[in-house]
Order: C-alpha cells, then sequence, then structure tokens
C-alpha cells in the first residue's frame, strides 16, 4: 500500500447557498503527478484551493468534512493557514508574477520563510530556476522586471517561486491555459522532473495533458467524483460510462 | 423620423462640445485676467524685488516694498507641515478602511471621511482660534498659538478626505492575484500588507498626496484664521506666518483699483495658479502613467 499525503473525505463545499462540492473522497500519493479533469463548473478549481485554505479570503465559501495532510485536519481552525502553505504551495491558471524584478520574484517566499544569508538566497534563487528551466533564458537579466517576460516565461517563473520554498506538495490550477504549446512542453517536461521532489496535484482542461503528464487522473462532475484511478486506465478502459462519454468529447 | 433624430443626435453632440469649450475658455479666461493684470505689476516692480525675502508692504506711505518672499514660504511651510501630517495618516487610513478594518467598521467609517470634507473652511478657522491654537499654546509654552503649526494641521485635517479616499481607491486597484500568490507562498496579512500591496501603489499614493497638497495650498479662510498673518519672513513652525491666498484675501476688497499694489495681489493670486496648476498637473501625469502600467 502506498502511502498517502493527503487524503480527502467526505468534503462539501458551499458557495452562498450553492452546493459546489458534494462529498468528495479521495487519497493522493506522494510523489505522483494527480490531474483533476471535468467540465468547467465542475468544482475541480475549488476542490483544489480547498486544499491550501485559499478559500479562507472568501468568506462566502463553507466547508464541510476533512483534508488530512500527513495525517492532521488541513480544515481544522487550528490549522495555521500561513504554516499550511509553506508546505503546500499553489501555481494559478494566470501568471502573476509580482511587479519586482525576476530575482525579487524567487526571493520573496525565502525571506518571509526567514531566510537571511544573502549567499544562501542566491543559491537558492538559481537552483529553483534551474528546477523550473528558466535559468538559462534569465541568468543575465535577474534585475529585470517580471513583467517584461513571456506568459510562458511568467508562468515558470511562478513555478520556480513556488518551489523555493520547499514545500511538499503543489497545486496547479490550470497552468497552462494561457500558453502556447512550446511554453505548455517546456511546463510539462519540468513537472515530470519535480515529481521526484514534490506532490503535485494538477487542475486541466486539456485531457491530452493530463494522459501525457499524470499518474492518477480523477474526473469530476457537478460537483462529484465520478472517477478516480491510475491515468492509463481510465483512458483506455474507464469504468463509468459518464467517464467515456467525457472523455470522448460526447460534452464537455 | 430618421431626420428628427439625427436633428437630436446632432443636438447633444454640440450642447456637449459647447460645454467642454465653456469650461476651457473659462480657465483659459482666468488665466488671462491674472497674466494680463500681474504684467502690470511685474513692469512697475520688477521680477527680482517681487520674487525677494524684501517685505511684502505696499500700503507704506513713503517707499511701498512689494517683496512675496515671505509669504511664500508661509504658503510653503504651512503646506509642507499638512502635507507631513496628512499623509502618513491618509495613506495609513486608506489601508485601515480597505485591507484590515471588518466590514462594518469600513461601512461606519467611509461616510465620516467623506462628511470631513464637508466641514466649512471658515468653521475650521474657528478650531483653529478656539481649540488648536490655545491647545498648542499651552504644550509648547507660547504666547499664543496662531502660527503655521496651527495652519499645518487644520489644512492636513482638510486635505485628509481626499487623500484617504485617492489611496483608498489606489489599494483597491492592486490585483487580488499579487495577493493570492503571496498568500500561497505562506505569507502573512503583514508581510503581504507591507512587501506586496505597498509597493504595488507606490505611484498611486504618490498622486494622492499630491492632489491633497494640491488642495492645501490654495485653501484661504483657514489659514486666514489661524497663522496670525504676520508678513515676517517666518523662523520655523511656531511663526505666525501668512500665506499668498490670506494676503489676496486680506487686501483686496481695500485696495483702490488701479494701483500697484491692487496689481501686485493679482500677481500673488497668478503665483499661487501656477503652484497648483502644476502639482495638478504632476499628480495626473503620475496617475495616468499608472493607469498605463494597470493595463
Amino acid at each position: 500500500m502506498e502511502k498517502h499525503l493527503l487524503q480527502i473525505e467526505d468534503l462539501h463545499l458551499y458557495a452562498g447557498s450553492k452546493h459546489v462540492l458534494k462529498g468528495i473522497s479521495m487519497n493522493i500519493p506522494e510523489h505522483q503527478i494527480i490531474a483533476l479533469i471535468g467540465p468547467s463548473g465542475c468544482g475541480k478549481t475549488m476542490l483544489l484551493r480547498s486544499i491550501n485554505r485559499m478559500h479562507d479570503l472568501n468568506p462566502d465559501i463553507r466547508i464541510e468534512g476533512r483534508i488530512l495532510f500527513k495525517g492532521k485536519n488541513v480544515l481544522d481552525r487550528h490549522t495555521d493557514p500561513v504554516q499550511l502553505r509553506r508546505q503546500i504551495g499553489m501555481v494559478f491558471q494566470k501568471p502573476n508574477p509580482f511587479p519586482k524584478s525576476i530575482f525579487k520574484n524567487v526571493e520573496y517566499g525565502l525571506k518571509i520563510n526567514g531566510m537571511r544569508h544573502s549567499a544562501h538566497i542566491r543559491d537558492a534563487v538559481e537552483n529553483s530556476l534551474k528546477q523550473s528551466h528558466l535559468w538559462d533564458e534569465v541568468k543575465e537579466e535577474l534585475d529585470k522586471s517580471a513583467l517584461e517576460l513571456s506568459g510562458g516565461q511568467q508562468q515558470r517563473l511562478c513555478l520556480a517561486r513556488a518551489i523555493a520554498v520547499a514545500p511538499e506538495v503543489i497545486l496547479l490550477d490550470e497552468p497552462c491555459s494561457a500558453l502556447d504549446p512550446i511554453s505548455t512542453a517546456k511546463v510539462e517536461e519540468t513537472l515530470l522532473e519535480l515529481k521526484q521532489l514534490f506532490t503535485i496535484v494538477i487542475v486541466t482542461h486539456n485531457l491530452q495533458q493530463a494522459r501525457r503528464i499524470a499518474d492518477q487522473t480523477a474526473f469530476m462532475y457537478l460537483g462529484e467524483l465520478v472517477e478516480y484511478g491510475p491515468t492509463v486506465q481510465m483512458f483506455e478502459q474507464p469504468q463509468q460510462e459518464l467517464t467515456y462519454n467525457y472523455l470522448h468529447g460526447h460534452f464537455g | 423620423m430618421t431626420s428628427r433624430r439625427y436633428f437630436w443626435n446632432r443636438f447633444f453632440e454640440k450642447s456637449l462640445a459647447v460645454s467642454a469649450f465653456v469650461s476651457i475658455a473659462t480657465l483659459l479666461g482666468i488665466f488671462l485676467l491674472l497674466a494680463i493684470h500681474s504684467w502690470r505689476a511685474f513692469e512697475r516692480i520688477g521680477l527680482g524685488e517681487f520674487f525677494s525675502l524684501n517685505a511684502w508692504n505696499p500700503a507704506a506711505y513713503d517707499t511701498p516694498s512689494y517683496g512675496i518672499g515671505a509669504l511664500l514660504l508661509g504658503t510653503a511651510l504651512t503646506t509642507l507641515g499638512a502635507t507631513a501630517i496628512a499623509a502618513p495618516i491618509g495613506v495609513g487610513m486608506a489601508f485601515f478602511l480597505s485591507e484590515i478594518a471588518p466590514l462594518w467598521l469600513r461601512n461606519l467609517l467611509k461616510p465620516i471621511v467623506e462628511l470631513m470634507a464637508a466641514v466649512p473652511s471658515v468653521v475650521m478657522g474657528f478650531v483653529g482660534i478656539v481649540l488648536v491654537g490655545p491647545f498648542l499654546a499651552r504644550v509648547f509654552g507660547l504666547p499664543n498659538g496662531l502660527n503655521a503649526l496651527n495652519g499645518s494641521i487644520l489644512l492636513a485635517f482638510m486635505a485628509l478626505p481626499t487623500v484617504i479616499s485617492i489611496s483608498e481607491d489606489v489599494v483597491q486597484a492592486v490585483p487580488r492575484a499579487y495577493k493570492e500568490a503571496s498568500y500561497a507562498l505562506g505569507a502573512n496579512r503583514w508581510e503581504t500588507l507591507t512587501r506586496v500591496t505597498l509597493p504595488a501603489c507606490y505611484s498611486g499614493l504618490l498622486a494622492a498626496i499630491m492632489l491633497g497638497v494640491g488642495r492645501a495650498i490654495g485653501e484661504t479662510m483657514t489659514v486666514l484664521m489661524a497663522t496670525g498673518n504676520a508678513t515676517a519672513i517666518p523662523q520655523g513652525f511656531f511663526s505666525s506666518v501668512r500665506t499668498i491666498t490670506a494676503t489676496v484675501a486680506i487686501e483686496m476688497g481695500e485696495v483702490p483699483t488701479g494701483t500697484t499694489h491692487y496689481y501686485a495681489l493679482f500677481a500673488c493670486a497668478l503665483v499661487l495658479f501656477l503652484i497648483t496648476l502644476t502639482i495638478n498637473f504632476a499628480a495626473e501625469r503620475v496617475a495616468a502613467r499608472l493607469r498605463k502600467r494597470g493595463q
């Protein structure tokens, strides 16, 4: 039995009076890539953002159920979301680098996590930029504004920023939806390497992307988890008719 | 049918154009009025004398002198003091309102801030005379509290609504994505506020402060009542000062038309007009640059 880093148990999420997630239960194993797929509005992004408590910022959202991270309930009000987010990083759908230099974008997370020594910071920045395959493109101009980078570069910078603080899990919310195919390929290649170090949960609209990189795939529909299992099995022999129809483009 | 609609369309187009033209023409007219009258003053006094630190004593019996240096210093002192007080409080308040205060408190404070702008300047002058003045006199052991500091405090209060409401718009305009990125990295609220949100709105806050300053420089009645109006060169914030605005307001009613003194007051107004125009223009430029960067 493989080790489960995250266990989601009977998770319900309400946005105002709307019942968005209807009892999701799933286990997320360590050092794998888990893809969440499903048509727009099925709740996959909502589920992802529950894992690192990003919903805290929105008072209209109410969550029931449990998400265990290394055995501890993330949703418990005694869990410090600031500590939690240092262990569970996130990359957003739209690249959102800070309006600062490339270097400072990565440095920010390190500094708020208490790294003071400038040589250590330099090393860590370089390492994470190398891991996200951005280093060779920007090493000469680390002081340039991050806003001058291309969309694909910005997203890899956001990835570098997330991995710099050495989390255990990285959540990605459709990270490639705003990117061209070449940038997408670079991000995917990076993710495949990174799963040695991190556990990766990725929301994607791109079924081929899930097929290319995910070890496990979860198919969600209208707030419910329809099917969850190894990606190959899911794509070749889906157990549910709904999954089959979705994967074959009958709706969605 | 069509032709009637065409007529009304044209009618509204033209009337809007006329209103726009009227505002521009008025502004230009004011400038020309001031410039033409000032020209006579400069001719008779000379620019060197006018902008000197010589005494402002246009009504002297034998040799009147027309130096506005002390008046400019009075305006500068009260305005700088007001900025030093209003900028930190205004920006702090804007951050508090938009980032920290719970919704009920925000809904309570916002109308109060707007009401601050509704206090008539003459009432602020009273406040300066009966409250701030005696208070300053007692705290600092002065013979009276009618001085530059008094004016600064009152002007700060009057500039605050402008600074707060514009700063608040600026803070609200910081993209949510920046804050989310910061939180997702494990930053707490304070770190996000000081290291992400604040740096993202520096230039907007600068514009807000400058517009507040523009308001303070042009203010007349309050400073006239609260600063003591001595025309001597001010020695500091405890000196009684007389601003450009107060000078024009005090003397314009009594000066005989067509005299050098009369034209010199127009020149004072021109100087003030150019200063506020410059500040507002600069603030607008900063704000425009900000909007461009925002896109």
